[in-house]
């Protein structure tokens, strides 16, 4: 399986930027998830590399082959479509056969193609239905059979999990993904949802209006997002603005107190402190040996089964919100709404971001 | 009470139903039934039954003549339809242009103005063609293809758009992305799925030029007329059931027509 390489690809409409000089490498069988709000620029992003929107300038190559003027028709990538694109006068086998017989290949390897391709998306029984006679999820499986079954470089796939419902979208999440290690698939997914995002991909582009906010593992992403778009954006609802004291491990909040900070790169001017909610302990009196500790009274509490989640409005004017294992499972008891509670954290635990 | 009131509301409507449709076509069944009757001249009631109307109709040289010519005009003009049409849809569709609203409205206006005016302005327009070129165009069957093809567009145009605005951008993009050229693309996804519209297109575009009165009756010459002006000339001097004949021919094609299209293109998908 080759690379995928982009060196300074923007496209411009006009006068709007919609893609800005990215440069980005996806290796041999990695799965690359473009991941923004809409409008971010990773569909256009995802359409150049597919063929389908010119780049304004820059380049692209799979495998050291500058593929950047080729039509699609000649690029041999995988496409998979939001709306699964499925051809509705093709029964699901001609469907899958479709790329095949485009490459000119004889008749019996393409039956014999077909149904291995059926057979590993498990829909080997349904080759002779029209694609309106399968559910959502039968759909999306055929679109991959149909991608997959042409041996493509690279396999694209544009939002393929928004279609469907929450369980099949968990299914699918892990179907794609064993699919996409099995073969060693060199793979590019584009989603608006940062937990299908961290859950499926070996590496996060995270992109803003055009530009590439932060790439790198889920994790690493997850755990020291760059700026306060990206802590936002992985869903990390407490950014606490400051400023870094020089020379001392301490973070000044705007609403007065100094909390405790320590292995942080100094960050200099405003900055935000981000606190994800699992870090944050909460008690229902005040705790002993915390090395931050705020004061407040529960403003929201709501019950996830496993976890709790509290929603705090602190004595300082600070809304923040931590995350607590559920009572029986060895978290504390549960603390009801308009309860006076006590949050803390070590000085470890939180991530200073920039501004923008 | 509910129960009663929503009862009531569905036997009105029921009826409201019925009486629509049987305004529609009874008329239809009243043509047929006095296609047959045996009265020498059109009354009522029937005094017996006779085929012998539509041995006359037959007999008619206007008549046998007046088919063939509608039947020849509205396949060529279908034909005409079909190659302006389709492409026109494409661009109407998929093109960005400027004043692509307003090429819409003119191609669509053939339907809106009245046939009487249509007619009259294109018989005026070939006078003044052969004014200036000495080519004559009015009254030879060259004009009326012309009006007939004016006729078959707006239907070609309004059907095959529908179903092109249709179709998800997507599949061809899949198609491209799967190996195909853009002309396979066209011809092995696009085609085959708007088929539904450009058969249904093709069904109204030749019906309605093959009943048309208004524009023809400008524009035939002296010695070749469609069947509707035969139809109109036989009116005016005789009035007996030959007409219901003729008619009831009429009615039998169209719905022939209508069946097997849809037997191999679903209509209901078209609209």
């Amino acid at each position: 399986m080759p690379d995928v390489v982009l060196q300074d690809v923007a496209k411009h409409y006009g006068p709007a930027v919609a893609v800005a000089n990215m440069s980005l490498r996806i290796g041999d069988g990695e799965l690359v998830a473009l991941l923004g709000p809409s409008g971010c620029g990773k569909t256009t992003t995802l359409r150049m590399i597919g063929g389908f929107v010119e780049t304004t300038s820059g380049c692209i190559t799979v495998g050291g082959r500058d593929v950047t003027a080729l039509p699609p028709n000649r690029r041999n990538m995988g496409f998979v479509f939001q709306n699964y694109a499925l051809f509705p006068h093709m029964t699901v086998a001609q469907n899958v056969a479709f790329g095949l017989e485009m490459r000119g290949v004889n008749r019996s390897d393409t039956d014999r193609k077909v149904r291995e391709a059926l057979v590993r998306v498990r829909l080997a029984q349904y080759a002779d239905r029209l694609p309106r006679q399968l559910s959502g999820g039968q759909q999306q499986r055929v679109a991959l059979a149909r991608a997959l079954v042409i041996e493509p470089d690279v396999l694209l796939l544009d939002e393929p999990l928004s279609n469907l419902d929450a369980s099949l979208r968990q299914e699918m999440k892990i179907e794609i993904r064993q699919l996409q290690q099995s073969l060693g698939l060199t793979t590019i997914f584009v989603t608006h949802d940062q937990d299908e995002a961290m859950s499926t991909a070996d590496r996060m582009v995270l992109m803003y209006n055009g530009k590439v906010e932060q790439v790198g593992p889920p994790d690493e992403v997850y755990g020291a997002p760059r700026s306060v778009f990206a802590a936002g954006f992985l869903g990390i609802p407490n950014l606490l603005p400051g400023q870094m004291l020089p020379g001392q491990q301490g973070f000044r909040l705007e609403a007065g107190p100094v909390l405790r900070l320590s292995g942080q790169a100094a960050v200099a001017g405003r900055c935000f402190l981000a606190l994800r909610p699992e870090v944050i302990s909460i008690h229902a009196a005040p705790p002993s040996d915390a090395e931050n500790c705020l004061a407040g009274r529960v403003e929201i509490m709501t019950y996830h089964g496993s976890a709790v989640e509290y929603q705090l409005r602190t004595d300082i004017g600070l809304t923040l919100t931590a995350r607590a294992v559920a009572p029986g499972l060895g978290g504390p008891a549960l603390l009801p709404e308009g309860s006076r509670a006590w949050l803390s954290w070590p000085a470890t635990a939180g991530v200073t971001v920039s501004e923008n | 009470m509910r129960a009663g009131q929503s009862r009531s509301i569905r036997i009105g409507y029921t009826a409201f139903s019925m009486a629509v449709i049987g305004f529609i076509v009874l008329p239809l069944i009243f043509i047929v039934w006095m296609s047959f009757y045996s009265n020498k001249i059109l009354s009522f009631p029937p005094e017996g039954y006779t085929l012998d109307w539509y041995r006359r109709a037959w007999a008619l040289s206007d008549f046998r003549n007046g088919f063939f010519l509608s039947l020849r005009t509205s396949l060529i003009a279908t034909v005409v339809a079909l190659c302006l049409g389709l492409p026109a849809s494409f661009a109407l569709v998929r093109g960005r242009f400027w004043g692509r609203e307003t090429v819409s409205t003119v191609l669509m206006s053939p339907m809106v103005v009245p046939g009487i005016v249509g007619g009259s302005a294109l018989f005026v327009f070939f006078l003044e063609v052969e004014f200036l070129t000495g080519w004559r165009v009015a009254g030879t069957s060259l004009g009326l293809i012309v009006a007939h093809s004016l006729i078959a567009l707006p239907w070609m145009i309004r059907l095959v758009t529908t179903s092109l605005i249709s179709v998800n951008p997507s599949i061809e993009e899949a198609a491209r992305s799967l190996g195909a050229a853009p002309l396979t693309v066209f011809f092995r996804i696009t085609l085959p799925v708007i088929k539904p519209g450009l058969i249904a297109g093709s069904l109204f575009a030749f019906i309605n030029s093959f009943i048309d009165l208004e524009k023809s009756i400008f524009l035939v010459g002296p010695d070749s007329t469609t069947l509707q002006i035969a139809l109109i000339n036989y009116l005016e001097w005789n009035f007996d059931s030959t007409i219901g004949a003729v008619a009831t021919v009429q009615i039998a094609l169209i719905t022939v027509l209508l069946l097997i299209t849809d037997r191999y293109a679903k209509l209901s998908r078209a609209f």
